[in-house]
């Protein structure tokens, strides 16, 4: 089932000698990973809807090597970062915007030291933009005055700054945003991070997404709202363990957004 | 002569107090400066600012609000209460007494701001003991902090309790001897200091003669002194050292987004040779090339470590702000924040003592293994909670992180699992086992 979705390549724009206005980034999990999948496509039909010129890598994207980074390789984070930049620098790329914070932070912070320098944002950033500019509309809809905790990725909160840009965008969906008991600077890391997603975790008395779940559950919300993909796999595990799929949903801001516009 | 023997006593232990403390000066700054380089003296003016905030500011402190209020009390304290210690040693050294007398109403309201300072010391003081050793604060009860740890931080409250019970009573019998006017207590000008506190210990002193108060009034000051001189040197054996490193600490801290880990350049040079087309794989290194290829890859050892992350070690006061607000912890796991800079600086102490000893270091240990165990690295999600909690800028995650790459890039001992994610992207560039050539699948689902 196609949903009819016009996703432009680096390499089909370079024929006809133009530059998108901004490259998105999808990422591994984004890409392959059927749940994360979903998020890709919510945010490339708000930005097909609303004519927002972009294009992706396709097969000339790779791995930004986050995870082999945070594993300790950093002989395979460098190679992945160096034929990766050979690839953005090839095309002149100026903006990326990506939907996972793993590839935002190691674009954004890591890149530059080794040769690749652009402006790279968080979608759930360059939404805030194009609501700011104008070109994107975001009205309540079917989320209006349901009962919505954001939970904050780290690699987006902590290690970048950026609290209020998916808040913001929730305020506009006229949401009631409820906060947990650790939020923003303080926000409780899903357990995927530092490449934990790909291997089992140590001994202990639980699993960090259900700690994190258990913290989202307290506030009884309607949905979970989170802004990474990795986050969105731990949270969506976490509320199936607590057996509470049937009262909340885990979802992407951007899906929700998609959704309120039913896109 | 014998008049001045009190004089040179005082000269000499005051002496001897400062050559020791400088002796364990020198050791603290030979074992940081066992660390490898890195660039912490860029953006001055920021760093200083940052300093001002954050150590002086006492900023963090407060984002948890009772003992960041307590701790700002007794730091006050600390700081101020300090300015009466000049007197003192001038007096000790000159054989005067309370030389800033002449100040007048200054000195008055001096010395009634010490008094009430040291009165909220003591009060912050004895609810830190009580949270300490009574209320079962999670983070007062890990593992790490059993035996010397818990009785270092005792000892610290008690240390602090006696200070300030000198303080108060050496003001309280010298109040009542100028009352009594007594000689070489009493000045012209009326009674010197104001005794807010202290004059409710009067009553005490009911019926007592003037040799009597003398006798408590030296021997509290004599106490008092001695006492904080051996707690400056008590620093260099305790976690309280943060009351002078904190400053550098902060000052020297990461500017940079937290999470922006820094790239090792000595890759990037062996990386950039492997995909230059051009590059001869068979040439021999350069002279100055080989020189630039590091001995090893990450951390093993304290020497592995950069100095910021050895002063860090010895700047940690063990307050396991870190470790409660860590996901592995929270979830029972071994990680604990904390135990990762107390562990670097045990071990950075035993590197320490063997070099300064001259002997040979015959045991094989070392900080990965004999301290910090495969175990906790490994349960790390690298989410940088630790390090925000850190009031002084400390950064446990940098150390997990080089040790990390220790086991990977020089032993190849990840966990079996991480090895297939590696895999799959050194062989088609994503974590997991899909063709690069698939990426824009989803475009035409």
């Amino acid at each position: 089932m196609s949903d009819n979705l016009k996703v432009p390549t680096m390499a089909s724009y370079l024929a006809e000698g133009k530059q998108p206005e901004v490259l998105f980034w999808v990422g591994c999990a984004g890409s392959f990973d059927d749940r994360a999948k979903k998020i890709t496509k919510a945010f490339v039909k708000i930005l097909n809807n609303i004519n927002v010129d972009f294009a992706v890598l396709g097969t000339e994207e790779g791995c930004t090597g986050d995870p082999a980074k945070r594993a300790g390789n950093e002989f395979l984070f460098q190679m992945q970062a160096l034929t990766n930049i050979e690839v953005l620098n090839a095309y002149e790329v100026k903006k990326i915007v990506t939907a996972c914070p793993h590839c935002f932070n190691t674009l954004k912070n890591e890149y530059p030291s080794l040769g690749g320098n652009y402006e790279v944002i968080h979608h759930t950033q360059f939404l805030k933009q194009l609501l700011n500019e104008g070109r994107l509309k975001v009205e309540g809809g079917k989320f209006k005055g349901k009962r919505i905790t954001y939970h904050d990725p780290c690699y987006l909160g902590r290690a970048n700054g950026e609290y209020e840009a998916p808040r913001d965008l929730l305020r506009k969906l006229e949401v009631e945003l409820v906060e947990m008991k650790s939020c923003k600077s303080k926000g409780l890391c899903c357990g995927a991070g530092g490449a934990q997603m790909f291997k089992d975790a140590e001994k202990g008395d639980k699993e960090v997404n259900i700690h994190r779940t258990e913290q989202a559950v307290d506030v009884k919300p309607e949905v979970i709202a989170a802004g990474c993909p990795f986050c969105n796999t731990m949270m969506t595990d976490g509320v199936k363990n607590k057996e509470k799929q049937d009262e909340i949903e885990v979802l992407d801001v951007v899906e929700m957004i998609a959704n309120a516009e039913d896109l | 002569m014998l008049d001045y023997l009190p004089q040179i006593l005082f000269a000499l232990i005051l002496l001897g107090a400062i050559l020791f403390f400088v002796k364990n000066v020198s050791s603290l700054k030979r074992n940081i400066n066992l660390g490898k380089d890195v660039n912490r003296t860029d953006q001055k003016d920021k760093r200083f600012k940052k300093m001002m905030r954050v150590a002086l500011g006492q900023s963090k402190m407060v984002n948890r609000p009772i003992a960041g209020i307590l701790h700002i009390i007794v730091y006050v304290g600390f700081v101020i209460i300090n300015i009466e210690v000049l007197e003192i040693i001038i007096d000790g050294v000159l054989g005067t007494h309370r030389i800033f007398g002449f100040l007048g109403p200054v000195y008055d309201f001096l010395i009634g701001s010490f008094e009430i300072l040291a009165f909220l010391v003591l009060v912050s003081v004895i609810i830190f003991w009580i949270r300490r050793n009574m209320m079962n604060i999670k983070r007062f009860l890990s593992k790490e902090l059993k035996g010397w740890p818990k009785n270092d931080a005792n000892y610290i409250l008690y240390f602090e309790v006696v200070l300030m019970v000198l303080f108060l009573t050496m003001n309280a019998a010298d109040y009542q001897l100028q009352l009594m006017g007594a000689s070489h207590y009493t000045s012209e000008a009326g009674i010197m200091g104001s005794f807010p506190i202290s004059q409710f210990l009067l009553p005490l002193f009911d019926g007592m003669n003037i040799g009597t108060l003398i006798l408590i009034e030296r021997t509290a000051w004599w106490l008092h002194i001695v006492g904080i001189l051996i707690f400056l040197n008590y620093l260099y054996y305790s976690k309280h050292l943060h009351i002078l490193l904190a400053f550098p600490n902060v000052y020297f801290s990461n500017l940079d987004n937290l999470g922006k880990f820094k790239n090792l350049e000595a890759v990037t040079n062996e990386v950039k040779l492997m995909m230059d087309p051009n590059a001869d794989p068979f040439a021999e290194p350069e002279a100055d090339e080989a020189d630039d290829v590091p001995e090893k890859f990450g951390a093993s050892d304290v020497q592995d470590l950069n100095w910021f992350q050895l002063l860090s070690a010895y700047t940690c006061t063990e307050c396991g702000r870190c470790t409660s607000e860590c996901p592995a912890n929270q979830t029972g796991k071994k990680l604990s924040p904390r135990k990762i800079m107390m562990d670097t600086r045990d071990r950075l102490e035993e590197v320490g003592k063997q070099l300064h000893k001259d002997v040979e270091i015959t045991s094989d240990n070392q900080l990965l293994d004999n301290y910090i165990s495969r175990e906790e690295l490994w349960a790390c999600t690298t989410c940088n909670a630790c390090v925000d909690a850190c009031p002084i800028g400390i950064d446990p995650l940098s150390i997990i992180m080089d040790m990390r790459q220790y086991l990977v890039m020089e032993q190849s001992a990840a966990p079996p699992e991480l090895n297939n994610a590696m895999t799959n992207i050194e062989n088609n560039s994503a974590p997991w086992p899909y063709n690069q050539q698939d990426r824009l699948n989803w475009a035409e689902e």
